[in-house]
């Protein structure tokens, strides 16, 4: 029997809360001293280098490839071109839409920088300069750059390499919600407005590039793969499949990653190129791309050419038309659910009552890279929320009432939850109107509008916009969600120690959102184990449970319900042998962190360190217990959860140069239990300035043969500290119903509310005084000009 | 040339970037490098006191200079305040920025000990973060000129 | 990232041995003073220089000072010390102006106003800086030295009057008595290139320009100089409807091209605002200059 001083319980603090708190993280100290372990700072005997030759033409036909003055430099090994790949059956590869993607080009290439020859060679240098000594010869082909005309009859078709494929149809229209319902809903309506409304390309540029170390070992057959992936466990799957690998010989260490943001999550031909060239060499094979290569080549993000129609009666919202063309780029590789195409565009109906809604979508090939999922879009919510609340923008604005006012009359209201929308999601818990209020008291509304009104009568333009979003994320429940067939569950594996130290091992794969920190805090909160006393594995194929990786906020709901439960089926056994140690019944205990005691006598209790000494020791255990303090989970999440926010823009237009200046942000976001709000509150600010780099400077364009323009951090502008104001944040907490900690996720939110909002408040500065009520992003100076001049165009 | 306060020397190619010749050469991988063109800051050392790119300079133009990178922060095992304002903060996530901004952030506490948030804004305007929006980043600035004399190990 | 072609590499000790460098090694030589303009084409493989001539050691062209009635600038001072010349911004704040706008302030610590002016970009702040407060530079070669006039000084896109086995080596600045002078810079975002930009300078004398100085950056092949509104301006009163009349010269007389920053009628727009703005303020800062 085993007596306990209640003072011997761990203290926590705020400063270092046991739980959920403002922990400082725990993966700093690596960070600030300059030792993390990313993909170019690993290092191993023998690695050879790899670069890529890549296409100049967007579309092209090759005439031949000579590689024989690259194999003479003294520090070629190898060059690879896709002759030498269909030998080993790495031509194409699969994509994460069913489609096929050409590893390196053979018959013709279909978008410039598509990759056409692998140079391995001894260092990085010479790899470069082998590049110049490679000759390709192509006939060029007229490019489709532009999605609206990809199906003219008269467009060149891409996919030639597609039996059957006639067209430049990606997938065919996808449908959700009820067209029938929404005509009638229209007909009824008081008010109709109609827009045309462009997402144009971007890119999450990622400060860390993509690459890849690949170490084939033909003694034993192991792959040992370095790679900085956003879903380690699904890419080993697929080489295995690619490959024709046993899926136990591949190892994928993904050790620090410096930002994904989607960008991370296919398998680049680059990869396959690696993999093929270490078995080819015999030798390691490094390949990291430069900053070119990443935004010319890698996932991009958006390109949705959207028209909607929304309406109202009686002061309310009540329908909503969507019909997209989806720029999918030469091949299909976005990423999302199998059974949806269109990712989860179709919440955008938002957070309002509508009565009816239909959403249409149809992908097009262009001569462009591959991708469009990516860049904290949570699978097509950026898409779909901007779409939204850019239309009840609009609506406000024919309707001659306050934008805000729109809302609050047409949102869902907090007993109608769990809510049905009309393209049949479930929304779980919300409050909306008490966060657009909070939001409200943050921005002082009432003032900016005095101040707006003021600055108006001397001819300054002020404008304040409005974003209001609920989003879908935590992807999701087995019974209608898979990636390549694969089951969006994550695992969770724990164990503690016989110190009552902890080891828990996660699939989810951080790129900087803290991990080590948070889900030692779920722990801590669960069993009481203080979090530096816990560690988080990760990031090792070898050392950690199958999952499908972090992207679409999917490491709080999926993963960290996981660990939840995880920790709650330990706890449920220290119970058990707390009551053998106690000799009580595992009833009569009753639970505080960090310690089982027995109820109606709390001096008598079992802390969890003595309760795991206790397991791996030789004293006596429950009947039929096995030794040892550990569990397994795999979680399958029962819904997604579903977050929110209101955001509020303030920007100043300089009447005379367009130019925009966000002056305050304020972001109030529901994201249910936080359980680390620091990082919380840092997610957040990083997303605001990504959504004010799409709303006003990020962007892919092309010339009319397919040229990208933008293909450096020259042209591909991303904000600065000078362009990002101070952001303000509030909160409210509505948990989420059906996860094991209340928590809904929330690192994609920022970029699904930010860039309606600006955009709104850039129409809302203009819109009196030139009567602008549409502008498509990016909101350069030079396009905010053309459009108070009264005509705004689309970006090319 | 000096670095971290220690002679080295070492023959090179002229074209051998100072950056590789740090990561590579030398096997100080703290300093990185995230674009082509001069833009991203993420390769930021100090020469001679002055935050440099390191992706636009030769090593062999260092020849005869002191060359400071990320590692030369941390002294006998105590973080310099600017580390410790990053960490106390939260001014990381995914790290990767980090080294250059934590130089850039050192040499502007050492030519300006108490910066207004717009000048600290202007001195990392040459250093892109993807992750923090800034704001934090700010804010350690701050906390590291409030505390110049902390040192810590325990971080 | 992408890395440079090989080549052969120099420091050069003195400004003598540069320019035997130079003259030895040919059009295959360049000289590679911050490198913040050279780099970058190397690393792009837009330009593969055979041989490099380091001249950072040249302390002898690392100068601001006052010499017979001109402010003289050695060609190796870096943008961070214009940025912080007292005397510069006393005289022609119009150097502090436009460097608060030049790239970045890590970048400014090593590029320098030679390799800027030599550069010859179009887009180039220093350059319509130098071109409105009418330097002039010289411009030093086997033959000896040459003054030469920044009109002279831009050939083309690009090409300066630099020639083989010459150098840039001193900037010098007219008399400020009585000069107020400014830049003007619209950019997409903090660092980048000017959409446009303008730098004005006026000399102004019981009450009446004296002289003016107008130029214009990223609005033409290469800086433009808008000589008609400086001949408006002169010998007439500062005033508001004078400036915006010099705006709209500005905005005729300079030829822009559409590309990624924006079209040609936004930036004719902008040099006729820029032109406008930095005129109001050269003249305010003259006033406070009165002779």
């Amino acid at each position: 029997m085993a007596t306990v001083e209640t003072e011997n319980l761990p203290s926590p603090s705020a400063e270092r809360p046991i739980g959920f708190g403002r922990l400082k993280r725990k993966e700093d100290p690596r960070f600030i001293r300059g030792q993390g372990s990313y993909l170019d700072d690993i290092r191993l005997p023998g690695m050879l280098h790899g670069a890529l030759l890549r296409s100049p033409f967007a579309h092209a036909r090759i005439v031949s490839i000579d590689t024989s003055r690259a194999l003479a430099h003294p520090n070629v090994a190898a060059v690879v071109t896709a002759k030498d790949l269909e030998t080993l059956g790495l031509a194409w590869m699969p994509t994460i839409s069913y489609d096929t993607q050409a590893v390196l080009a053979g018959d013709k290439v279909r978008f410039q920088g598509q990759e056409v020859a692998f140079v391995i060679a001894t260092d990085e240098y010479s790899a470069q300069d082998a590049l110049s000594l490679i000759d390709v010869e192509y006939d060029p082909l007229p490019a489709v750059v532009n999605a609206r005309k990809a199906l003219d009859a008269d467009a060149p078709l891409i996919r030639d390499d597609k039996t059957g494929q006639r067209d430049n149809l990606a997938s065919p229209t996808w449908e959700a919600g009820d067209e029938e319902a929404a005509d009638r809903v229209f007909a009824e309506a008081d008010t109709v407005v109609s827009r045309d409304i462009l997402y144009p390309r971007c890119h999450p540029a990622p400060l860390e590039t993509c690459g890849i170390i690949a170490d084939f070992n033909p003694e034993t057959g192991q792959l040992d793969i370095y790679n900085g992936n956003q879903a380690p466990h699904a890419h080993r799957t697929v080489y295995a499949h690619v490959a024709g690998l046993a899926e136990h010989m591949i190892r994928i260490r993904c050790n620090d990653i410096g930002g994904g943001f989607g960008n991370k999550v296919p398998v680049y031909p680059g990869y396959v190129c690696a993999i093929a060239g270490s078995i080819v060499a015999g030798a390691p094979v490094k390949w990291i791309e430069n900053r070119t290569e990443n935004l010319v080549s890698t996932g991009f993000a958006r390109d949705y050419v959207m028209h909607a129609d929304m309406c109202a009666k009686d002061g309310r919202i009540t329908g909503l038309r969507v019909d997209v063309i989806a720029d999918h780029g030469a091949f299909d590789s976005t990423a999302q659910p199998t059974k949806f195409p269109a990712g989860f565009f179709h919440i955008c109906c938002g957070s309002y009552d509508l009565q009816a809604s239909h959403v249409k979508v149809k992908a097009v090939y262009t001569n462009k890279a591959p991708g469009g999922v990516a860049y904290r879009c949570s699978f097509r919510i950026t898409e779909a929320v901007y779409l939204v609340e850019r239309m009840v923008g609009a609506l406000a604005l024919e309707m001659g009432v306050d934008p805000i006012e729109l809302r609050m009359q047409s949102f869902i209201k907090p007993e109608q939850f769990p809510y049905e929308t009309t393209t049949g999601w479930t929304y779980d818990s919300g409050n909306y109107a008490e966060t657009m209020r909070v939001a409200m008291d943050i921005a002082g509304y009432e003032d900016l509008r005095r101040e707006q009104a003021e600055k108006r009568a001397r001819g300054e333009l002020m404008g304040i916009g409005v974003a209001f979003f609920t989003e879908g994320v935590g992807a999701g429940p087995r019974k209608h969600m898979d990636i390549l067939g694969l089951a969006m569950n994550d695992g969770a594996d724990l164990r503690v120690h016989p110190s009552g130290k902890a080891v828990v091992s996660i699939s989810a794969q951080t790129q900087g959102q803290g991990h080590e920190t948070t889900f030692a805090q779920i722990v801590a909160e669960e069993l009481g184990i203080p979090p530096e006393d816990v560690e988080v594995r990760h990031g090792d194929t070898d050392r950690s449970p199958y999952g499908l990786g972090t992207y679409g906020s999917r490491s709080t709901p999926v993963s960290g319900g996981a660990v939840a439960v995880v920790s709650r089926k330990v706890r449920d056994k220290a119970r058990l042998i707390a009551a053998t140690m106690l000799e009580t019944r595992p009833e009569d205990l009753a639970w505080e962190k960090g310690r089982w005691y027995v109820k109606g006598d709390p001096e008598k209790g079992a802390m969890i360190e003595e309760i795991a000494a206790r397991a791996y020791s030789g004293e006596s255990l429950p009947e039929g217990m096995e030794g040892g303090l550990d569990a397994q989970v795999i979680y399958d999440p029962p819904n997604l959860t579903y977050p929110y926010g209101a955001y509020i823009a303030v920007v100043d237009i300089d009447p005379d140069t367009a130019q925009v200046t966000v002056r305050r942000f304020i972001a109030v976001d529901d994201c249910g239990v936080r359980i680390n709000p620091m990082i919380v509150d840092g997610q957040i600010h990083g997303g605001l300035a990504e959504g004010i780099g799409i709303a006003l400077m990020e962007l892919l364009s092309f010339d009319e043969e397919g040229n990208c323009l933008n293909s450096s951090f020259m042209d591909y502008l991303i904000p600065t500290a000078l362009e990002c104001p101070d952001f303000e944040l509030g909160e409210t907490v509505t948990p989420c119903p059906h996860h094991p900690l209340g928590a809904k996720g929330v690192g994609e939110s920022p970029n699904v509310g930010s860039p309606p909002a600006i955009v709104d408040a850039v129409i809302d500065a203009l819109h009196e005084t030139h009567g602008v009520d549409h502008l498509d992003m990016p909101c350069t100076p030079a396009r905010v000009w053309a459009a108070m001049q009264g005509r705004p165009e689309p970006p090319q | 040339m000096t670095v971290n306060g220690e002679h080295v020397s070492h023959d090179v190619e002229p074209r051998m970037l100072l950056v590789h010749f740090l990561r590579e050469t030398l096997d100080l991988t703290g300093t990185h490098w995230g674009c082509d063109t001069s833009n991203c800051g993420a390769c930021t050392v100090l020469i001679d006191g002055d935050a440099v790119k390191s992706c636009t300079t030769l090593a062999v133009m260092c020849d005869g200079h002191e060359v400071r990178t990320v590692e030369s922060l941390e002294v006998d095992g105590r973080l310099d305040p600017i580390q410790m304002g990053f960490h106390e903060r939260h001014a990381l996530q995914c790290g990767f920025c980090t080294p250059g901004m934590l130089m850039t952030a050192r040499a502007l506490l050492d030519e300006n000990p108490d910066p207004t948030d717009h000048e600290i804004r202007v001195a990392i305007s040459g250093n892109i973060c993807r992750c923090t929006g800034y704001k934090n980043i700010v804010s350690a600035v701050r906390w590291a000129a409030d505390h110049e004399a902390a040192t810590t190990t325990e971080v | 990232m992408q890395v440079p072609a090989a080549f052969e590499y120099e420091r050069a000790k003195t400004l003598e041995g540069a320019l035997q460098s130079l003259r030895e090694h040919g059009p295959a030589a360049r000289v590679i003073a911050g490198g913040h303009s050279l780099l970058p084409m190397m690393k792009l493989r837009l330009a593969n220089p055979d041989y490099l001539v380091d001249i950072n050691d040249l302390a002898e062209l690392s100068y601001i000072r006052e010499e017979q009635g001109e402010i003289r600038i050695g060609a190796m001072v870096r943008h961070v010390e214009l940025l912080r010349s007292d005397l510069l911004a006393e005289r022609f704040p119009v150097f502090r102006d436009a460097e608060q706008v030049i790239a970045d302030p890590t970048v400014r610590n090593r590029g320098t106003i030679g390799g800027s002016l030599c550069q010859a970009d179009a887009a180039e702040d220093l350059s319509a800086v130098c071109t409105a407060v009418k330097a002039r530079v010289v411009v030093r070669g086997g033959a000896g030295e040459r003054v030469v006039a920044m009109d002279d000084f831009h050939v083309g896109p690009y090409m300066t009057a630099v020639g083989a086995g010459e150098m840039l080596t001193e900037i010098r600045l007219p008399p400020a008595a009585g000069a107020g002078s400014a830049h003007e810079k619209v950019e997409r975002r903090a660092g980048d290139w000017a959409i446009a930009a303008a730098s004005a300078a006026l000399w102004v004398r019981d009450g009446v320009i004296a002289d003016a100085g107008i130029a214009l950056s990223a609005v033409g092949l290469t800086t433009v100089h808008v000589r008609r509104a400086e001949e408006l301006l002169t010998g007439k009163a500062p005033a508001d409807e004078l400036f915006a009349e010099a705006g709209k010269l500005a905005a005729e007389d300079c030829s822009p091209t559409a590309d990624g920053r924006g079209p040609v009628d936004y930036k004719r727009h902008l040099a006729g605002v820029l032109t406008q703005r930095a005129l109001r303020r050269a003249a305010a800062r003259a006033s406070e200059q009165e002779v």
